[in-house]
């Protein structure tokens, strides 16, 4: 068959029982996002491990590039003023 | 038998027969995520199953187990529709062939959910949302192959022409459907048809696909009376394990 093509690329992200946010945990192929969504809850929630759902086809990311990780990361490493383990948290808060 | 225990036989049949046929697929789909989609469709009707042919047994009261009933019975004790144990033959048919069941499958456990039976009320308050999900899909795999390449619309479409004259002895009524639909147990099959045809002909014009202009209906498979020549090579494939070592466990 010569009009045969693959499917494209679509990451999968996945919000837990108790998750706060959605994780990435995978990537599949499918023609659209409703088939990206079946197959996400099909291949990756099959043993309940997921309440919600995104699917993002992949060419719609942006990636940093891992070659100027230096200039991008580096500069935040001895900033340690920036954790906020200076202060006392009040209960109330919750989760920050 | 009691209607009951023949009523009961005839659902969970259905769903070991299709599970069966669908856990054939398993490894050799034709894309890994539709693999693992078919393969946990599977797993969801032989669920079913378990709790159909457990309440069956139960009902038969001869110390028979679901697993007894799934493998130690031969063709002619199954009452599975015709249409389900009809070989995959290729992807495009065991996909219509799922959708042409799942269409009637949501509209009747729907209907059982009010059963006066409690526990057939209950298996079906589970088995529906399964059946939800698996019409939503297969739905949508019909529309996407029969509106898809002309190839995939000839092979939609001869999977539609080989699988109508099947599709709704689910839908015929017998002395059976009669006495558990006068217990109120359910209702008769043949009153969900309207709602089956209203998921069926949007669903085949989307899918650009031509429904045949025939009413002849395939019957013998839910009584019993004659089943196709594939069940029986279904069934010594699916019960040569307890067939060899009776009783085996692990």
């Amino acid at each position: 068959m010569s009009d045969k093509k693959e499917w494209p690329l679509w990451e999968v992200f996945i919000r837990g029982q108790h998750g706060m946010s959605h994780r990435h945990v995978g990537s599949l192929h499918a023609s659209d996002n409703e088939m990206a969504m079946k197959n996400a809850r099909d291949v990756y929630t099959r043993r309940n491990e997921g309440v919600s759902i995104w699917v993002v086809e992949a060419q719609h990311i942006s990636a940093s590039v891992p070659s100027e990780k230096g200039p991008m990361f580096d500069p935040a490493k001895d900033k340690v003023y920036r954790h906020p383990t200076f202060y006392e948290l009040p209960d109330e808060a919750g989760n920050m | 038998m009691s209607a009951l225990f023949e009523f009961l036989l005839r659902q969970g049949d259905n769903t070991l027969v299709l599970g069966h046929r669908t856990s054939e697929w398993c490894g050799t789909a034709p894309a890994l995520e539709e693999d693992i989609a078919l393969a946990n469709t599977a797993l969801d009707l032989i669920g079913q199953t378990q709790l159909w042919l457990g309440y069956a047994a139960q009902v038969e009261d001869k110390g028979r187990s679901a697993n007894d009933l799934a493998f130690l019975r031969d063709v002619y004790d199954f009452k599975n529709v015709l249409m389900l144990e009809t070989p995959n033959h290729d992807f495009g048919r065991t996909i219509m062939r799922q959708f042409l069941f799942d269409a009637f499958q949501v509209h009747w456990l729907t209907a059982l959910t009010d059963s006066k039976d409690s526990h057939i009320s209950e298996i079906a308050i589970k088995s529906v949302k399964e059946a939800k999900y698996h019409l939503e899909r297969s739905r949508d795999t019909v529309i996407a192959l029969g509106d898809g390449t002309e190839k995939s619309n000839v092979i939609m479409q001869s999977a539609l022409e080989y699988l109508w004259p099947y599709a709704r002895e689910i839908m015929s009524d017998d002395a059976v459907d009669e006495e558990i639909a006068s217990l109120e147990i359910a209702p008769l099959p043949s009153t969900i048809h309207e709602s089956w045809l209203q998921i069926v002909e949007p669903t085949m014009r989307d899918a650009c696909l031509k429904i045949p202009d025939s009413n002849f209906v395939h019957n013998g498979g839910k009584t019993g009376l004659r089943h196709t020549e594939h069940l029986g090579h279904m069934l010594a494939t699916m019960q040569v394990l307890q067939r060899s070592y009776p009783g085996v466990t692990w």
